[in-house]
């Protein structure tokens, strides 16, 4: 076990930054997601770490020692691959037990390993088949197997849930939460898919265009985005951006969003923002939780407005509806027994308490 | 009242009723008539010898249906396999054959392996050179080869020429670039991950070589064996250049210098030699046919 740091860490493929500059400290015991869409460098950060790939520029720490030319074999690492990489002509034992049995460990102490890292991933039974012969979630099952057996400082996993259906993704997720609640092994996790993060997470790093956009734990990314590129890509539906401007009326600071619609700020909101300057090039980060339909006893500043639905999309426990301001397309969530249809007129409610600003030249979150 | 208006509407539309497996009979039977045909033409040569080593000299010579047996006998096999020259040249070639099988499965496994996977400079352009090593025939090659063994020859005082085991060196030529290729197929067709976890799991290239990529292109590898062997079993030109004295000759040169006689062909026993010669490369194909087939296909695409 051990602690993971990268300094500067920059990845280049002949004129291109595929990383650019990286910096991230990973506690012992921590676990790390990666996450972004694809060609963020979120892979190639991981693979880094792993020491498949080379780094160009920087340093990378495992416990402390700079790895940066220590091969894969000697970082006591172990890691989980996409399509799983299990050794086709061996059986899960024996695929489990590779890297031991090129270590010469002691047979007794091998089978052991095995026998425990089986029953920890209840797999017991298929130790004796062939990968072919396995599930998709049964060889992911031997894939994190073969990392635990090696009792590593650090576990890589490299979206090794990309390969399943939605239903076992979901399941072997909590999977890998008990695992780890378990084995408490440092772990950094790369994956597109910002559920996954969110929910395995100890911390989060946001990567865009090979840089971290955001550190966080997972509450934090989502209550308080650093940019408009996090505030975007956490959360699902996304966070709605609507242009507007601040206007003072009357001494008070209020919100504009179309001709028709404008807010006062609640008291707090209005103190944050009052010093900027009054700029057309602004945006109404609000997510769709916090649109909701309009009823009697509504919190302060909670403000209601009209529109005319779009469409709406019943989830069963929520409504979702879609709806435009001035041609920016917006989304909202009402109550299923709001009586919202589509094309239909409906008052909704925004809860501005929760509200973000956001300059659209820098896209960042004020 | 529905079963009428699906009657009314029945007639008006024309449904070709199993048409597919109508195409499927057509296309089999097309099939079958080339397969026959083409048995037929391959056969032909093969099915003409056996029947004239059944022969006496006296009936091949006579006058009578040449596609039937009268008087059959053994006569020409048991000269055959009790002749020590003839034997010589089965044990030249077996010995060859086997010893070009191992040095060439030494030279291009682990070629095929760092071409298809260490990425280091000019892999690509040299893997295609490999193969276009073998695009170069055999008629041109042999001159400068001589000369070149030659040059060795007397620069080393090791006698080369005319030795038998001279074609060790001269039959990879053949035999490397072409299992190479084939091979670095096979190899490219393997996971990338398989060798990354194998290096994280603490192998070295080695290792990943011997432990994964060998198990796992098992029928690749015995795809090359099985053409490798073939090739050097078969090869005439090099023998009959490289190669003069009898006790030097390999079998397929052997049978047509011995017993061909000045104008007299010796056809009984030249068709019993060169069917007892088809043997060993026939009963191989028959037990590893299954893996040859697989190991050329399985290359070209990714599974």
């Amino acid at each position: 076990m051990a602690d993971v740091a990268l300094r500067k860490v920059v990845k280049r493929y002949d004129d291109v930054e595929a990383v650019r500059g990286i910096d991230l400290d990973i506690a012992d015991h921590e676990f790390i997601v990666l996450v972004g869409p694809s060609g963020c460098g979120k892979s190639t950060t991981l693979r880094m770490i792993a020491g498949l790939e080379d780094i160009s520029d920087g340093d990378i720490m495992i416990g402390g020692d700079v790895v940066n030319d220590v091969p894969p074999k000697d970082r006591d690492i172990a890691m989980v691959f996409q399509n799983y990489a299990l050794y086709p002509h061996m059986t899960v034992a024996e695929n489990m037990s590779f890297g031991l049995r090129l270590k010469h460990y002691p047979k007794a102490e091998i089978k052991a390993r095995v026998t425990e890292a089986a029953r920890l991933l209840d797999i017991t039974d298929l130790i004796d088949r062939k990968p072919k012969q396995l599930s998709g979630g049964q060889r992911q099952r031997v894939a994190m197997g073969r990392a635990i057996v090696r009792n590593p400082k650090v576990f890589l996993f490299d979206e090794p849930l990309s390969n399943l259906d939605a239903k076992l993704r979901v399941q072997m997720r909590i999977e890998i939460k008990k695992v780890h609640q378990k084995v408490r092994t440092t772990t950094v996790y790369v994956t597109h898919d910002q559920v996954e993060a969110m929910t395995l997470a100890d911390r989060v790093v946001v990567m865009n265009k090979g840089r971290i956009e955001q550190i966080g734990t997972p509450n934090e990314l989502y209550h308080k985005p650093a940019t408009r590129f996090v505030a975007g890509f956490i959360g699902s539906p996304a966070m709605n951006f609507i242009p507007c401007r601040l206007e003072d009326v009357g001494g008070a600071l209020q919100i504009r969003l179309t001709d028709r619609i404008a807010f006062a700020l609640p008291p707090a909101r209005a103190a944050r923002y009052n010093a900027l300057p009054r700029t057309d090039k602004l945006l109404l980060g609000i997510r769709p939780e916090h649109l909701t339909e309009s009823h009697a006893h509504l919190a302060p500043g909670v403000e209601t407005f009209d529109t005319v639905l779009d469409v709406t999309e019943p989830m069963g426990m929520e409504t979702l509806v879609y709806f435009g301001l001035d041609g920016t397309p917006v989304c909202g969530r009402v109550d299923p027994n709001a009586g919202a249809k589509d094309g239909a007129p409906m008052r909704l409610a925004m809860d501005l308490n929760n509200m973000h600003l956001l300059n659209e030249e820098t896209g960042v979150v004020l | 009242m529905s079963t009428l208006t699906i009657d009314k509407a029945g007639p008006s539309r024309k449904v070709k009723y199993g048409s597919m497996s109508r195409d499927r009979a057509w296309a089999l039977r097309w099939s079958y008539f080339f397969l026959v045909l083409f048995a037929i033409f391959f056969l032909t040569p093969p099915i003409y010898m056996l029947i004239t080593s059944l022969k006496s000299s006296a009936e091949i010579s006579a006058a009578t249906n040449p596609w039937w047996v009268f008087h059959p006998t053994l006569s020409n096999y048991a000269e055959l396999l009790t002749s020590n020259q003839f034997l010589r040249f089965f044990w030249n070639s077996s010995i060859v054959s086997i010893v070009v099988v191992f040095i060439t499965m030494l030279i291009s496994i682990p070629a095929a392996f760092a071409l298809a996977r260490m990425k280091f400079w000019g892999s690509a352009t040299l893997a295609t050179g490999v193969f276009l090593t073998y695009l170069i025939p055999d008629s041109l090659l042999f001159i400068p080869l001589f000369k070149m063994l030659g040059v060795v020859q007397d620069y080393t005082g090791i006698t080369l020429l005319n030795r038998w085991y001279v074609l060790l060196f001269i039959y990879p030529t053949l035999t490397v670039p072409f299992c190479t290729w084939i091979m670095i197929g096979y190899f490219a067709s393997i996971p990338k991950e398989l060798d990354e976890a194998a290096l994280i799991d603490g192998a070295s290239w080695l290792q990943t070589l011997t432990r994964i990529f060998i198990p796992v292109a098992l029928p690749g590898l015995i795809a090359a064996t099985i053409f490798a062997f073939t090739v050097s079993w078969a090869q005439f030109l090099y023998p009959l250049v490289f190669t003069t004295s009898i006790d030097q000759l390999v079998l397929p040169v052997g049978i047509t210098t011995t017993l061909i006689k000045g104008d007299v062909f010796n056809w009984g026993q030249i068709m019993t030699g060169a069917l007892l010669g088809a043997a060993p490369p026939l009963i191989i194909y028959a037990f590893l046919m299954d893996y040859y087939i697989a190991g050329l296909t399985a290359g070209a695409t990714k599974g």
